[in-house]
């Protein structure tokens, strides 16, 4: 059996899912981080196939804008747990409560 | 050979710098402000609001030319395009831009807080939405977005030794790109289902049969969701209270104007000139999105008791009315047109009505210390210019005449009551029931701000710092003009997209 482009969307969804997932379930900003990444790749890795799927250069070039942006955004995001960190001992996202009402 | 074909194969498209002058003046401007702080550092720390003020009046110039020139412009194989409906909101979000410096000098350093990388930061922001309002690409759209959203996850964040902004830098952050990866997700499927990622040519593709798939109605559906976030709709609103309240107010201001409209510039642009022919698809969705907006942003309102809170809840309620059009837009394309021009007339009255009233609210509170509504009760007797220019936020927030928000609502009635579709007229009922349940707590603050009498002895009439004085007279100016010659607003919005769309 040969590995075609429906096997690598397939992965993708459900990469995507188990992120999505995750993100929803998980209480730890670091763990929802990296939940955040797999959804991403998973964007990335259906861009690549379709690309190479359909012989078009755009999906290659859209992962590398995806990959440019999410390093940009894990890097605010890890900014803002070290903000938080230095304020309180533990990072658990059910503790942020203040807000609310 | 092989440097040959590399040199061969690459050419560089053809540019045309007149249509993105602004862009290039912003960029510019957001560099000098960064080189400036990294060489001076506290030195340069009194000229830099004015001076980004300036930036965004200097962007100003090209975007008038452009706009006296009037030709459409198209780049990069239509993924950039520069017409009048670019045009006007981009001329939306550097008044929004600028009256936000206007709110942000002298309050965002209160509390020793650094403030040179602030202005850099929101123009790097301004620079995001600038770019939206011309994108036509589901790569550069997204660009725009995550350009427009990284420098606000920060500036939210931005009193760092205040726990509650932190709280809202971090949960804003969550949510956003939480949104931004489905959105993303969706993307990648409209890519797969059309084989392009320019969005006239994801019309061609749909035009040649390619909508019929289940695929593509999912795409539809993450990247709507995704959009819904940023615009704040429910059920995506979950954020906006809290963040709202964490933030710096100024910041809570740029947030409820400058992002949601450019939230809804990328939703306008992608539903329009994308899969308007899907509107099976899509008209369903954004009636949900409107009507639940609509009641539960209201009816959640009513028992706030913290007024940026409040404010964030008749944000969301407002935004279902600016999303309503929508929901009937896919009738015909004379309704598709007037349902686009009564989006953009509502971004930009809104705009004005809205930062004005957080322009009170900051001074107010700074005054009081407190953003509770109780703690502006009596407000006449200490800040009588202030009562009477919130009053006017408020009514015509409320769309009453003769103010600007009246007009805005009249003409999201007209295009729900003439577009002939039972849900237009349902919607329409709905939105009517929404604006008196919205009358009644904009006029319960109005009426604690005169008629209460005052919980603070200290009656010294308050000051009000110059930069405050100008941006709340802008934004008085713009409301009632808008509404006694609302003419005025019409003949801006008048925009269209479906003249290539389709």
């Amino acid at each position: 059996m040969s590995i075609t482009t429906t096997w690598y969307l397939l992965l993708a969804a459900i990469l995507f899912s188990i992120g999505t997932t995750g993100l929803l379930v998980r209480r730890n900003p670091l763990i929802m981080f990296m939940c955040i990444e797999l959804m991403l790749n998973a964007v990335n890795i259906t861009f690549v196939s379709i690309g190479s799927h359909l012989n078009d250069l755009g999906g290659q070039l859209a992962v590398f804008f995806v990959l440019v942006v999410a390093a940009a955004e894990v890097v605010i995001g890890l900014a803002l747990v070290v903000a938080i960190m230095r304020r309180r001992s533990r990072t658990n996202a059910d503790d942020l409560k203040i807000l609310g009402g | 050979m092989s440097t040959n074909l590399l040199i061969v194969a690459f050419e560089r498209p053809a540019i045309d710098w007149h249509a993105v002058a602004p862009e290039i003046v912003l960029l510019s401007v957001g560099v000098l402000i960064t080189l400036l702080d990294i060489l001076f550092l506290e030195k340069a720390r009194p000229y830099m609001a004015a001076l980004s003020g300036l930036g965004i009046l200097a962007t100003a110039i090209p975007l008038l030319t452009l706009g006296i020139d009037g030709t459409e412009r198209v780049l990069f194989d239509g993924a950039y395009v520069v017409d009048n409906f670019s045009l006007v909101l981009k001329a939306i979000f550097l008044l929004a831009g600028y009256v936000v410096i206007l709110l942000s000098t002298n309050y965002i350093v209160d509390g020793d807080y650094w403030e040179s990388e602030y202005y850099g930061l929101l123009l790097a922001s301004l620079m995001g939405m600038i770019m939206m309002a011309s994108s036509r690409d589901l790569i550069s759209v997204f660009v725009a977005l995550e350009l427009l959203s990284i420098p606000a996850y920060l500036m939210v964040a931005w009193r760092k030794r205040d726990p509650k902004s932190n709280e809202a830098g971090l949960k804003y952050y969550l949510m956003g790109v939480f949104a931004s990866a489905v959105m993303l997700y969706g993307m990648s499927l409209l890519f797969g289902v059309s084989g392009t990622t320019v969005l006239s040519e994801i019309a061609d593709s749909i035009d040649a049969g390619n909508g019929s798939s289940s695929v593509m109605t999912l795409g539809i559906v993450f990247v709507v969701a995704g959009f819904a976030f940023k615009v704040s709709a429910v059920p995506f609103h979950t954020w906006a209270p809290d963040v709202y309240e964490g933030a710096p107010t100024p910041v809570t201001a740029f947030l409820s104007v400058a992002s949601k409209a450019a939230g809804f510039v990328a939703l306008l642009a992608l539903i329009f000139v994308g899969f308007y022919e899907l509107s099976n698809i899509w008209e369903p969705l954004i009636w949900i999105l409107a009507a639940l907006s609509m009641t539960v942003g209201n009816l959640v309102a009513l028992r706030q008791t913290n007024i940026v809170r409040l404010m964030a809840y008749s944000g969301v309620a407002q935004t279902g009315f600016m999303i309503a059009p929508l929901a009937v837009a896919g009738h015909s394309l004379s309704t598709g047109n007037q349902a686009l021009s009564a989006i953009v007339t509502y971004l930009a009255i809104y705009a004005a009505m809205n930062l004005g009233a957080f322009a009170v609210i900051i001074t107010l509170a700074r005054r009081t210390g407190s953003a509770e509504i109780d703690s502006f009760s009596g407000a006449f007797h200490f800040a009588p210019g202030l009562t009477v220019a919130m009053t006017i936020f408020l009514f015509s927030l409320a769309g009453i005449p003769p103010l600007g928000g009246w007009f805005a609502k009249f003409e999201v009635f007209r295009v729900l009551a003439t577009s002939g579709e039972t849900w237009g007229y349902l919607l329409a009922v709905v939105a009517a029931i929404n604006s008196v349940i919205a009358l009644f707590y904009y006029a319960t603050i109005a009426r604690k701000m005169w008629a209460d009498d005052p919980s603070e002895k200290d009656l010294n009439n308050i000051e009000v710092t110059p930069s405050l004085v100008s941006a709340l007279a802008i934004c008085v100016l713009v409301t009632l003009l808008f509404g006694i010659f609302p003419q005025l607003v019409a003949r801006f919005t008048e925009v269209s997209l479906l003249a290539f769309g389709v």
